[in-house]
C-alpha cells in the first residue's frame, strides 16, 4: 500500500524549474533514500510532500489525502508525519521537554501529564532523558538532532521525512544520528530520507531514489543501485563520493 | 545671582507635580505602550502577511503617522476622534471625548506604527525554518505565530521596544497642547503662576533626564542578559 504517492509533481520558482515532473511511491514500511548532487531539487521534493513547499502541477497524496484537495485539513496532515531538518529547528526559547510537549498539547489536544510521559519516553529512547530540563542550545549538534527527532516521533506520525540529517552535523556526531534512524527504520516506520549517507542506505534503505536538475533519473531498488545504476549520471555521483 | 532663585517653590509644589503630573506621564506611557505593542505587534502581522491588501492597508497606515509630527497627529486626533465617535455611534453631535481619552487614543495609534516596525524587524530576524518546524508539527499560523515566533521576537527586539518607550516617555510632555497636566504640564503651570520659570524647567530637565537615563541604562544591561544562546 502506497503511503506517499508522488505524481507528476512539477515546480517552478519564477522561470526555473526545480521540480520536473517527478512520481515515485513510498510504501508503508517502506525506507527510500532520496540522493543526488545539490542543488537537484531533492529537498524541495521532501519538503512538497508535508506541504511545506507549494508545487504548480501534479498531486501528492498522503495515507490516501491528497494535498491539493481543498477539503485536506492541511495542519492535521502535517501533524501525522514527521520532519526532521537539516538545522535541526528547535525552539530555542523552550526547554527540550516543551519543544516535545508543544505539538501534543496544542495539536493533540493530549493533556499535560500524557504528553510528558511520552516526551520522557522518548527522550530516553534517543538516550536524553538526563538534557529534558535544559535548553536547546546548551546542547551539541548530535543531541539536538536526536531531540527533533523525538519532537517528531512525539506526534505518532505514520511516515517520517528527513531532509538531509546529518548535513550540518560534525564528522563525529553523525552516527549518534543515524544510530536512532537505523533503529527507526528496523521497526518498520515508512521513511523518506533525503542524504549523502551512502552507509546507511546500504544497511536500510529499500529503494533509492537519484535526482539531477530537478527529475528523478533513477528510482530503483537499493541492490540495483549500489550494484549498476543505469545512468551515466549516477555513476560519476557514486564513484565521487563513495570514494571518500 | 543664584540667591535670586527661589528653589523652595520645587519643594512646596512636589506633591502636585508627581502626584498629578507624573502619575499622568506615567499612565499614558505605559498604557500606550501596552497598546501600541499589541495593536503594533498585529500591524507587522498585517504587513508582512502574504494577503497583499493587508499589508497596504497595514503599510500605508504606518508610512503615513511615520511622516507626520506628533503635534500635528495630537491635534488632528483631538478634532477628529469626536466627529468619529458621531460617525461610529450614529450620534446627533460629536461625541464629547476630551482631551485625556483623546490623548491616549492618539499616543496609542501612534506609537502602534513605530512599535509595529519594530516587531516586523522581529519577526524577520526568525529563521524561516523556524516556522517551518511549526507547520510540520501540525500547528496552524495563528498557534505558530504565538508559540514560536512571537516569543522569539519580542524577546530579540525588547531592548529596541523598551528604547522605543523612553522615547514615547518624552515625547508624552507634548500633550501640553491640548492644556493636559501632565509632568511638564504642571510644572509650567507652576512656574507661570509664581514667575519661576528657570527653577520648574530647570527641575522638569532633571527629572526627565535622571529618569531617561537610569531607564536606558538598564536597558543596556537587560540587552546583555537577553542574548539567546542558539
Amino acid at each position: 500500500m502506497a503511503m506517499i504517492e508522488i505524481r507528476n509533481v512539477s515546480k517552478w520558482y519564477g522561470e526555473f524549474n526545480v521540480l520536473k515532473d517527478c512520481s515515485t511511491t513510498v510504501d508503508k514500511g517502506q525506507v527510500v533514500v532520496v540522493c543526488g548532487p545539490s542543488g537537484s531539487g531533492k529537498s524541495t521534493l521532501i519538503k512538497c510532500v508535508n506541504a511545506l513547499e507549494p508545487f504548480q502541477q501534479g498531486d501528492i497524496t498522503v495515507n490516501g489525502q491528497s494535498l491539493c484537495d481543498p477539503a485536506t485539513n492541511l495542519p492535521k496532515l502535517r501533524a501525522h508525519i514527521g520532519m526532521v531538518f537539516q538545522n535541526f529547528e528547535l525552539f530555542p526559547h523552550m526547554r527540550v521537554l516543551d519543544n516535545l510537549n508543544l505539538g501534543q498539547t496544542k495539536v493533540l489536544k493530549r493533556d499535560r501529564a500524557t504528553a510528558r510521559d511520552r516526551s520522557l519516553e522518548l527522550l530516553k529512547r534517543v538516550g536524553l532523558e538526563a538534557h529534558a530540563q535544559k535548553y536547546p542550545g546548551e546542547l551539541s549538534g548530535g543531541q539536538q538532532q536526536r531531540v527533533a527527532i523525538a519532537r517528531a516521533l512525539a506526534m505518532d506520525p505514520i511516515a517520517m521525512l528527513f531532509d538531509e540529517p546529518t548535513s550540518a552535523l560534525d564528522p563525529e556526531m553523525i552516527n549518534e544520528v543515524l544510530d536512532v534512524m537505523v533503529a527507526l527504520a528496523k521497526e518498520g516506520m515508512t521513511m523518506m530520507v533525503v542524504t549523502h549517507e551512502m552507509g546507511f542506505a546500504r544497511q536500510v534503505a529499500h529503494r533509492v531514489i537519484f535526482m539531477d536538475e530537478g527529475s528523478i533519473v533513477e528510482d530503483t531498488s537499493k541492490e540495483e543501485f549500489f550494484g549498476s545504476p543505469r545512468s551515466e549520471r549516477a555513476q560519476q555521483f557514486l564513484s565521487k563520493i563513495l570514494h571518500h | 545671582m543664584l540667591g535670586e532663585f527661589d528653589f523652595d517653590v520645587i519643594w512646596r509644589s512636589l506633591p502636585y507635580l508627581f502626584k498629578q503630573g507624573m502619575t499622568f506621564t506615567l499612565t499614558i506611557t505605559f498604557t500606550a505602550m501596552g497598546a501600541g505593542i499589541v495593536l503594533g505587534t498585529l500591524l507587522a502581522m498585517m504587513r508582512l502577511s502574504s494577503f497583499k491588501p493587508l499589508a497596504m492597508i497595514a503599510g500605508g497606515y504606518v508610512n503615513l503617522i511615520r511622516s507626520l509630527p506628533l503635534v500635528l497627529v495630537i491635534f488632528w486626533f483631538y478634532f477628529l476622534v469626536p466627529w468619529i465617535g458621531q460617525w461610529i455611534t450614529g450620534a446627533e453631535r460629536p461625541v464629547l471625548v476630551g482631551p485625556y481619552l483623546s490623548s491616549f487614543i492618539t499616543f496609542t495609534l501612534f506609537e502602534a506604527a513605530f512599535y509595529c516596525e519594530i516587531m516586523r524587524a522581529g519577526i524577520q530576524s526568525i529563521p524561516r525554518g523556524q516556522v517551518a518546524a511549526g507547520y510540520a508539527l501540525g500547528l496552524n499560523y495563528w498557534q505558530t505565530m504565538g508559540t514560536i515566533v512571537l516569543p522569539q521576537a519580542f524577546r530579540n527586539m525588547l531592548p529596541v521596544l523598551l528604547t522605543q518607550t523612553i522615547i514615547l516617555f518624552q515625547d508624552t510632555s507634548l500633550v501640553y497642547v491640548l492644556s493636559i497636566s501632565d509632568f511638564l504640564g504642571a510644572a509650567a503651570k507652576i512656574a507661570q503662576r509664581d514667575s519661576r520659570l528657570v527653577e520648574m524647567y530647570l527641575f522638569a530637565a532633571l527629572v526627565y533626564f535622571v529618569l531617561s537615563y537610569t531607564a536606558s541604562h538598564y536597558v543596556k544591561r537587560l540587552q546583555a542578559r537577553l542574548a539567546i544562546v542558539r
